[in-house]
């Protein structure tokens, strides 16, 4: 890095990010993904409304039930998302530089007096802001459907523990977004960002696990069969599954959205003292769950988009 | 002088071990149309660049209208238009979509962009298809989008890499004549090319470029003058004969040589513009003048004889 730069490195950003929303929001691309989220929301939450009404009846969070009920052979709706986001997320900034490249429109906007992290940055932001019109308008359409077949309207716990639950579906498609974009500077042809995206998200979802059952006896071997041994084991598995995006959004999602739920991974008996079986946790304490999930999310956005930053800076604009 | 408006030294690119500026010193001053004139490879598109500071040169300096390009990119980028190779445009967008955003990233307030905009797009002469898709556009459309969009900065420099490539003659000859209006609005220019003919009429200096270096410098007759030895050619036209006519020609001074090209067709090369002193002596020598003219010395002829020599550096 140079020692001393004019000007500010966020000159002409909003140019940037308002060119780039509205390519967004017009693109046949997100528009085709809009109608499957919306078709997602609206399959999973009426079939969640009549496993409710067969099955549960009355429930203090009633409402959340809605994202996480789920009725064969349909997921629940957050098992769809866990999905979703990550697709609409790649979708929004696979082709984000090297599209720039491709359509030899690179030179001609460095040229003008902007640096390159105000056109990454842009990027970034006008894919994030993309998405998080995408997952308003999918709560929205959750809770109108919500109250129009539930009857009642949600408490304002309830309604709190959406909103946070849909925040963090954002900061779960940021890391989404921010490794496409590296992909999108690595890569020149924007299929193979796609791909690669694609191929790290399918590692997570679907091997991750294993790999992590796999890995932990191996750092924490039980070699005299005591207790001890085997939680340590299953702690390992669970420290090293965690290092899935996926695996930290289900977290996330098993705690905002259903409060019963005490305590991620295995439940220990000091845990349960002075607990009622059963009795929901309140928010405050859902949230110190989730806390470090939430903060691992955002840090690794932040290194994501730092990796791509230092990338692109060094690339050579000769097309 | 005029001011100086480009000005390097020693400006040096490496990549690896291929040097692909070598140790550049350039001077280009106001109001100018310089040439950036080489073969492939030749390090034209690399200099640009680093006046850009798009890269960033491995030793010497640059100075860009007072400015180093390296340390004060915004500077230089708010005042210098660039017209890079093979310009791309984003092709689901209008004309002026595209250039509605180029207006943003220069920061200009919103009524002013539009009116520049308009004012632009009417110089090159496609303000009436400022609202359809770029995906339409012809490659000649483009290339003029290319200049309308640098125009709407009001820069004080416009840097043209190849601009004529991919254009047909007549495509090029129109751009190269929208070039020498802008020229004659106080605007330096400077352009890349390879194809030397097709810009020797607008430049007022070139650069000859090869492998990194700058091998020859000048204005086109000057360099004809140093490499062909003549930077003149009359072609006459008489009827008379030949020996006397060849022989009168041969005694003006200044005259370095005279070829009968066909029957009637005498072609003399000189230092200067003997025009009317041929004129006078082949009516003396009692031959019957049809036409005449002067020819300009080509600058592939210059380019091939240059090296044909072996490169004589100066
Ligand atoms: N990123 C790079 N890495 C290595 N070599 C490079 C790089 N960029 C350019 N070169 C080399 O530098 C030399 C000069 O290239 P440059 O593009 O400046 O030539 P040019 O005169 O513009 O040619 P052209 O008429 O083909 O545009 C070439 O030999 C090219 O191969
Ligand atoms: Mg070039």
């Amino acid at each position: 890095m140079r020692p001393s730069r004019e000007g500010s490195p966020w000159t002409g950003l909003w140019a940037v990010v308002t060119k780039e929303m509205a390519d967004h929001l017009t693109s046949a691309r997100m528009q085709i993904l809009e109608v499957l989220i919306a078709l997602t929301a609206l399959g999973t939450v009426y079939a969640a409304v009549q496993e409710i009404r067969a099955v549960i009846g009355h429930d203090p969070f009633l409402f959340l039930k809605l994202f996480t009920v789920n009725k064969d052979p349909l997921p629940a709706f957050v098992g769809l998302m866990g999905f979703l986001v990550p697709l609409v997320a790649i979708a929004l900034a696979f082709d984000a530089v090297n599209g720039e490249f491709n359509r030899r429109t690179i030179s001609r906007v460095l040229a003008q007096p902007i640096y390159r992290d105000a056109l990454l940055f842009g990027k970034f932001l006008a894919g994030f802001f993309t998405l998080a019109i995408v997952l308003v308008t999918i709560w929205l359409l959750v809770m109108g459907l919500g109250l129009i077949f539930l009857g009642v309207p949600p408490r304002g716990e309830e309604v709190l523990r959406g909103l946070i639950y849909l925040g963090a579906c954002l900061f779960y498609g940021g890391i989404w977004l921010a490794l496409a974009l590296l992909f999108s500077v690595v890569f020149r042809q924007p299929a193979t960002a796609a791909l690669a995206s694609m191929a790290v998200w399918l590692f997570f979802t679907a091997f991750w696990g294993m790999i992590a059952d796999v890995l932990a006896p191996v750092l924490r071997p039980v070699r005299f069969g005591l207790p001890e041994e085997f939680l340590a084991q299953i702690q390992a598995a669970l420290a090293l599954s965690r290092f899935s995006p996926n695996i930290l959004y289900g977290e996330i999602t098993l705690a905002l959205l259903r409060p019963e739920v005490r305590a991620l991974g295995p439940l220990l008996t000091f845990q349960l003292q002075g607990a009622i079986l059963g009795s929901p946790l309140p928010l405050s304490q859902s949230l110190l769950l989730i806390w470090p999930h939430l903060t691992g999310l955002v840090a690794s956005t932040i290194l994501l988009f730092a990796l791509s930053y230092i990338l692109f800076q060094r690339q050579e604009i000769r097309t | 002088m005029a001011e100086l408006v480009i000005e390097t030294k020693d400006l040096t690119k490496r990549y690896g071990d291929l040097t692909a500026v070598d140790n550049l010193n350039l001077k280009v001053y106001e109001g100018e149309v310089f040439g950036l004139l080489g073969p492939n490879g030749s390090g034209k598109t690399t200099t640009i660049l680093m006046l850009l500071g798009l890269t960033e040169p491995t030793s010497g300096s640059v100075r860009v209208l007072g400015f180093d390009p390296a340390r004060q990119p915004l500077s230089v980028k708010s005042r210098v238009g660039y017209l890079p190779e093979l310009v791309g445009f984003y092709d689901d967008l209008t004309a002026r979509e595209n250039m509605i955003y180029i207006a943003k990233l220069n920061g200009l307030p919103r009524r002013e962009a539009y009116q520049r905009i308009e004012q632009a797009l009417e110089q090159v002469g496609l303000e009436e298809v400022a609202d359809k898709p770029v995906a339409t556009f012809s490659r000649g459309m483009r290339q003029r989008l290319g200049l309308a969009e640098i125009l709407i900065k009001e820069p004080k420099l416009i840097i043209l890499d190849e601009p004529t490539q991919g254009l047909d003659p007549e495509g090029a000859r129109e751009f190269l004549e929208l070039i020498r209006k802008l020229k004659g609005q106080g605007i330096t220019i400077l352009l890349s090319s390879h194809i030397l003919s097709q810009v020797q009429r607008i430049c007022d200096r070139v650069g000859l470029f090869y492998r990194g270096k700058k091998v020859l410098e000048g204005s086109v007759s000057e360099l004809a003058r140093e490499v062909l030895g003549s930077a003149y050619r009359i072609r006459l036209e008489v009827q008379g004969v030949p020996e006397a006519l060849i022989k009168a020609l041969k005694g003006i001074p200044g005259v370095q040589d005279v070829t009968q090209q066909a029957p009637d067709i005498y072609e003399v090369q000189a230092k200067e513009d003997l025009r009317a002193e041929a004129v006078r002596a082949v009516v003396e020598a009692g031959g019957k003048l049809k036409g005449i003219m002067v020819e300009e010395p080509s600058l592939d002829e210059i380019y091939a004889r240059y090296f044909e020599k072996g490169g004589m550096v100066k």
